[in-house]
């Protein structure tokens, strides 16, 4: 059962919740999907790390056969090759890996080589299972390594598996939910935070996904998120109270659950609602 | 024109809200909201008109046409990106397609064509005074770097005079980052004093270097965890970066920007922090011999 958390706005709690999930849940998996910037590690701090090196492939010119005919750089979409001074030029960083120009090489003149972007990394934190995802500073996507980190033997049947998503709603984030069976988008009470749970919450509704919304950092005011959950009628899983002491566990990086027991009890009671809305939603909608 | 792009690696560290002070004490003329996947900044800089709006188009999408193929598998087979599936009939799911062309380029039978895909939409505001240039890029969209190229491009075209621009960025430090760095004479980044703040901070501050980028910190909510503010302030003594300013945590801050309002539009901490922060940014962007 995977279980996608996700925000839209960057800073709204989707590590805090994520991580507490799969700490409250014990057995599970927390996999880390906001690959420019994983932080769930720094929380759980996995032992007996595995590292796997993520490449793509890329071009690569053999300037003996190529006779500058110029075909792979009409062929290329995306601007990543170039005939300059008699030689072909790839500029790796904006390459897709899509294979064209090596398919319209009338000379074969080119083959393709892996390129690191990347690497995924597999520990363990006392029962739960931590994946995370990181890209290499200066590389521009790490759609590869998401794919990779969520189609690879990956846990089966009934484990549970938290993936806590980047922030947005492009296409990293639809990389991210795509095999969810439960989102759960996380607010905080903003103008900002609103605007951005809206693109979420259409992106979810896009791909036909279960959902719920965590309404995180709640005060006493009036909370714009709450307002847009009543309005568009969206279940509110929990509300998480505006709280220095759960600030400052967050801020220091600690799994909040595995240091207090009022922590403990809320995330566990988040869970079981999230469960229990998996269950319905499968039962009603298999 | 000096362009100061507002960076931070990490979400929720207070981009927006700093980048909207910033224009408000700087009167500036010419400014842009880079995170075009997730965008902010036109709820806060008041704004009456309609913008102006352009549909913008990524690459285009391939499309099938299902008299002519043959079902022969080889556009399946050749796509990198698992677009085409069978169900009865080969299909092309328009989300997981990049517009590469290798579809219509393996078909043997010209049944597939690449057609004009709308990625998203630009929105230019101006007056007589001053541009805001801004886009919102669509869900599950992915040339969001070109689009971010594109709001550059679009405000500079407008705002040819302006001595100054500054840019909102957004999160991370992928494609879109990459895209809004370029061409920029300063990056701010805005910390944030916890142990994940301080690991995004770091690479951020290394993708900014990698493109040579004068790069200064500020920390946002620096009182929420004074350790980390004094860690973050000691790595960028070690680095040599400009530190510019703490600026503390703000419940004002909040009710500002739910009412629309900028932190300096209202009396509070914050507001008086960010002053500091905008005086010290601009002594860096401008000074002589920089930039």
């Amino acid at each position: 059962m995977r279980i996608a958390v996700l925000s839209g706005k960057g800073g709204t709690g989707k590590t805090l919740v994520s991580v507490n999930l799969a700490a409250a849940a014990k057995a599970s998996t927390y996999i880390d999907c906001d690959v420019e910037e994983p932080n769930g590690h720094l929380f759980f701090k996995p032992e007996g790390v595995q590292v796997e090196e993520i490449s793509v492939k890329i071009p690569k010119v053999d300037h003996e056969l190529c006779n500058g005919c110029r075909k792979c750089v009409e062929f290329c979409s995306f601007n990543a090759l170039a005939y300059i001074k008699n030689k072909l030029i790839v500029f790796d960083d904006v390459c897709h890996s899509c294979g064209g120009c090596i398919l319209v090489c009338p000379e074969s003149a080119l083959t393709e080589k892996a390129k690191v972007i990347g690497k995924i990394k597999k520990g363990v934190s006392g029962e739960v299972a931590v994946w995370t995802g990181v890209l290499n500073t200066g590389e521009a996507t790490g759609i590869p390594i998401i794919k990779k980190l969520l189609n690879a033997d990956n846990p089966q049947g009934d484990q549970l598996i938290f993936i806590d998503c980047p922030p947005g709603s492009a296409c990293i984030v639809m990389e991210s939910i795509k095999d969810a069976d439960y989102c759960v988008l996380v607010a905080e009470p903003t103008l900002f935070a609103v605007h951005n749970l809206r693109m979420v919450y259409e992106l979810v509704k896009l791909f036909n996904k279960p959902f719920g919304v965590v309404l995180n950092k709640c005060l006493d005011e009036e909370n714009p998120a709450e307002k847009f959950c009543f309005e568009n009628n969206i279940m509110i899983l929990c509300r998480i109270p505006f709280d220095n002491e759960l600030g400052t566990l967050n801020s220091n990086a600690e799994i909040a659950v595995n240091k207090d027991k009022k922590y403990r009890d809320m995330f566990s009671s988040l869970l079981k609602t999230v469960l229990r809305e998996v269950q319905h939603e499968t039962t009603t909608n298999p | 024109m000096k362009q100061l792009l507002i960076l931070s690696g990490k979400g929720g560290t207070g981009k927006t809200t700093i980048a909207s002070a910033f224009i408000k004490l700087a009167d500036a003329k010419a400014y842009a909201d880079c995170d075009v996947d997730a965008p902010n900044l036109h709820l806060i800089t008041g704004w009456s008109v309609e913008p102006e709006k352009t549909d913008y188009y990524g690459l285009p999408k391939a499309e099938i046409n299902q008299e002519l193929c043959t079902q022969c598998n080889q556009c399946r087979q050749n796509c990198r990106f698992d677009a085409i599936s069978i169900d009865e009939k080969y299909k092309v799911d328009p989300f997981a397609c990049e517009g590469c062309g290798v579809c219509e380029y393996v078909c043997p039978v010209e049944a597939i064509t690449m057609k004009p895909a709308v990625a998203g939409e630009l929105m230019l505001y101006s007056d007589e005074e001053k541009v805001f240039s801004t886009a919102q890029l669509k869900m599950g969209s992915g040339t969001s770097g070109m689009l971010v190229t594109e709001v550059k491009k679009q405000m500079k075209a407008v705002a040819v005079d302006a001595e100054l621009a500054i840019i909102d960025g957004s999160p991370g430090i992928g494609c879109p980052v990459i895209a809004s760095l370029s061409g920029v004479d300063m990056v701010l980044i805005v910390a944030e004093p916890s142990i994940s703040g301080i690991s995004d901070m770091e690479r951020i501050i290394n993708t900014a270097a990698k493109f040579g980028t004068k790069t200064a910190v500020c920390i946002n909510k620096y009182d929420t965890n004074i350790e980390n503010t004094e860690k973050i302030e000691e790595f960028c003594k070690k680095q040599g970066l400009p530190f510019i300013g703490r600026i503390p945590f703000d419940s004002n801050a909040v009710k500002a920007i739910n009412n629309g309002q900028t932190i300096v539009d209202i009396d509070c901490t914050s507001g008086v922090a960010v002053k500091e922060v905008y005086h010290n940014t601009m002594n860096l962007l401008f000074e002589k011999g920089g930039g």
